[in-house]
């Protein structure tokens, strides 16, 4: 329950009144307001380039915040049922990391699935964390992995007794939940904080048609993309912390990488996206959820396709799912989510979130409109009708559990040799492979190299996904270690 | 008095309108809908402040559509109208009694409503007997169509708000489908003239090349639209518009027209060279496409 006024929005109504003030700039930005660069004034216009400014007196500091920041970080985490709350103005990268290392130093086991973000792997990098990995359930039929099974978890805990924390996907990007709160429960019965990546989940709190938040579920702290779901600027995020975790001292985490010089477009835009879901996300996210299941009920009437929901849920892996989140399975079209996504794009010009090996993600939002849902629908219907084949030869798994040799840290900063994917099986990488989206890594440093694996990369590199992390930037060459 | 509506035609170019009155201005689910009159043009129907029709001109546009294609097509039962609402199209649509069954679909009923209270000379084809109304989507609508009609009339309004999903090759595509093997398809196809005009225009008739047969662009001169010069689509499946006119079988028909005859049938299609130019522009088909290989270039005539 909110006990806060949040009709305010008190960094953006600072910025109003600072504007209104007339002051003359002889601080930086250099643009000063948007005068020195008329080209750029003119393209982002005016408005925009006058709120660009500077920390100061009025407008308070980012890294150590006592006024207008500090009042709507209090509302932010009043909004979120957090006790306290920061801004983030490198994504939620930055506020993965610093989660991570709040939690551990150097050494350190943490529990997590290993279908995370690459964000959580790098946090392992920089903390020097080890990572106990739950391998995560699986779906068969769509090929997708799920979220952690509870006997997992507890198995890994009595594993590995003095881990220091439980990272959990609340939810994957395709809306899958794990039992948070039976695992918050019993990581915190071992005396484990529990650290929530909520990139994909902003949206929890705020309907009670959805998932549990992190939060509400007795996470110890939570890494929110406001800018996904929550409708803010992209790159802005929150990390959220419960009762447990001492606030001032993770934000001096923060400080150790985040900017001193945090944008005040992007601190305006989560102050009064907060604003916008405190006061009315109940109304937007149950509007998503029905534009996300007429959707579903549509394309699932095409033929062939599979537009997934909650008849997933198995009380376990899939403890809950997100219905905002639209997913389609399109193996029986004989085509790859991927192929799919590129279609949609270059002959149908709509972009969509991502496409892997079987499945297709569309992220809805409050900005869709009944007449783009109906023009994806039609467009799956003639993808179709025109493209249909059988589904011989297609990859329909993109799960392949990893063998951890090494930690993240250790093989990312050892001595390492280049050599061709192709022939790399057997040895252990030391950077990651990934398709971008969704950005979870194929290989992480510290991974033993498969005949299983290559042939998946040159599978999603022949279907068209968008290969990242590798030096090389054709990824046609893999660091390994030496 | 002294009161004009002005139509944006570019951010640089305006048509103004002396007023007579407003007879109508209300807010649908979709859009603004208003009624004028004025002593030139006399009634005006204006959507979000475009120009949908005027009483003096109205006629050339749907004449244009539905007597280009009729001409054509040898046996036309069953019509198709996406859009449409103000009623033209079927009070032409009149002049053919074999005709079995037409479906209007209109997404937004104020718009009929509209019209059949303001504007009763376009709204009298209302009466077609053979009439069906739907307020729903076009793109919906034609999504559950198959082998379904002998003639679409995509009567849409400009490529951005509500009448954006119906210059996507999705709806094209679905157009190919909703059609029997020897269907046609007309529909407005913008200006050539200014520049974003000129680029919706391309786009639509990129995605009609990728998605028909047969796909050629006539025009007419709507004096009150955006540079007077405005272009329609005539997609089909196997009768080409000037080859398969069956000029002498329309003149029996002794149909009553302010400005279709058979020659300037044959005349619309004679394109100027920039037009040409801007159409050829897009009708490169690459690889992905697969149904084009008879498709007839636009500089033939």
């Amino acid at each position: 329950m909110m006990r806060l006024d949040h009709n305010r929005a008190p960094i953006a109504e600072a910025l109003t009144d600072f504007s209104a003030l007339r002051v003359v700039p002889f601080d930086v930005p250099g643009h000063k307001r948007g005068h020195g660069n008329r080209e750029l004034t003119d393209f982002l216009g005016a408005k925009c380039m006058s709120l660009d400014v500077n920390s100061m007196k009025p407008l308070d500091n980012l890294c150590h915040p006592v006024s207008v920041i500090r009042e709507a970080e209090e509302l932010a985490a009043d909004a979120f049922g957090a006790s306290s709350a920061f801004f983030m103005v490198n994504g939620t990268t930055s506020a993965v990391q610093a989660m991570v290392i709040s939690a551990c130093q150097a050494g350190d086991q943490i529990i997590l699935p290993r279908n995370v973000h690459r964000s959580t792997i790098n946090a392992l990098i920089l903390s020097g964390a080890i990572p106990v990995y739950v391998n995560p359930g699986i779906n068969q039929r769509l090929g997708i992995p799920l979220g952690m099974a509870l006997e997992d978890v507890k198995d890994a805990i009595l594993r590995y007794p003095n881990a220091k924390a439980i990272l959990v996907n609340n939810p994957t990007y395709y809306g899958v939940c794990s039992n948070l709160k039976a695992i918050v429960e019993l990581a915190h019965s071992h005396g484990m904080m529990v650290l929530a990546d909520e990139a994909h989940g902003t949206h929890f709190g705020f309907s009670e048609l959805l998932p549990l938040s992190a939060m509400q579920a007795g996470a110890d702290m939570a890494a929110v993309s406001m800018h996904k779901s929550g409708g803010s600027l992209t790159q802005s995020s929150f990390l959220l912390c419960g009762p447990k975790v001492a606030g001032e001292h993770v934000r001096q985490i923060i400080n150790l990488t985040q900017t001193t010089s945090g944008s005040y477009l992007l601190l305006s835009s989560l102050d009064l996206s907060r604003k916008n879901l405190a006061l009315n996300g109940g109304t937007i996210f149950a509007k998503v959820s029905e534009m996300a299941q007429y959707a579903r009920d549509e394309i699932n009437s095409i033929g062939d396709y599979y537009a997934f929901s909650k008849e997933c849920i198995n009380g376990d892996t899939v403890f809950d799912f997100d219905t905002t989140k639209l997913s389609v399975n399109t193996m029986d079209i004989g085509l790859a989510g991927v192929e799919v996504y590129d279609i949609l794009r270059d002959e149908y010009d709509i972009q969509i979130e991502f496409g892997d090996v079987g499945n297709i993600l569309a992220y809805l939002s409050v900005g869709d409109r009944p007449r783009d849902i109906e023009r994806l629908v039609s467009s799956l219907s003639e993808i179709r009708r025109r493209h249909k084949r059988s589904r011989a030869g297609m990859l329909n798994q993109e799960y392949i559990a990893p063998t951890v040799c090494h930690t993240p840290r250790d093989a990312f900063f050892s001595e390492k040799t280049s050599v061709p994917i192709d022939h790399s099986a057997g040895r252990v990488c030391a950077e990651f492979v990934m398709c971008y989206p969704p950005g979870i890594p194929i290989l992480a440093p510290g991974e033993m190299v498969t005949r299983e694996i290559i042939d998946y990369i040159n599978y999603v590199k022949k279907k068209g996904s968008f290969l990242t992390g590798t030096e090389d930037p054709k990824v046609g060459s893999i660091n390994v270690m030496k | 008095m002294d009161l004009w509506f002005s139509e944006y035609h570019t951010p640089d170019v305006r048509l103004s309108f002396r007023v007579d009155q407003q007879l109508c201005s209300l807010q649908s689910d979709f859009q603004r809908i208003d009624v004028f009159t004025s002593p030139e043009l006399g009634r005006i129907l204006a959507l979000d402040g475009f120009v949908m029709l005027t009483e003096k001109d109205e006629f050339i546009y749907h004449e244009m559509l539905v007597h280009v294609p009729m001409a054509v097509h040898p046996n036309v039962r069953d019509v198709l109208v996406i859009g449409g609402g103000d009623g033209g199209i079927l009070r032409e649509l009149k002049a053919y009694p074999e005709i079995e069954r037409v479906d209007l679909v209109e997404i937004d009923e104020e718009v009929i409503e509209v019209c059949k209270k303001h504007l009763p000379f376009t709204a009298c084809g209302y009466d077609h007997p053979r009439l069906h109304v739907h307020a729903e989507d076009g793109l919906k609508f034609i999504r559950h169509c198959e082998n379904a009609y002998d003639l679409i009339i995509v009567d849409s309004t400009d490529p951005f708000g509500p009448g954006e999903g119906l210059f996507t090759r999705e709806f094209y595509g679905n157009c190919d489908r909703a059609l029997r093997d020897d269907g046609i398809m007309v529909n407005q196809h913008e200006s050539p003239f200014y520049k974003n005009d000129a680029i919706a225009m391309q786009r639509a008739h990129k995605r009609i090349v990728e998605s028909f047969k047969i796909s050629r662009v006539y025009q007419a001169h709507i004096p009150t639209y955006p540079s007077g010069h405005w272009l329609f689509g005539f997609a089909s499946k196997k009768y080409h518009p000037i080859t398969d006119l069956s000029a002498k079988d329309w003149k029996a028909r002794e149909i009553n027209t302010r400005y279709y005859n058979t020659n300037l049938h044959r005349g619309a299609f004679a394109l100027p060279v920039y037009v040409q130019e801007l159409l050829e522009n897009v009708e490169n088909v690459d690889e992905t496409t697969d149904l084009n290989a008879n498709r007839a270039p636009n500089t033939e005539a």
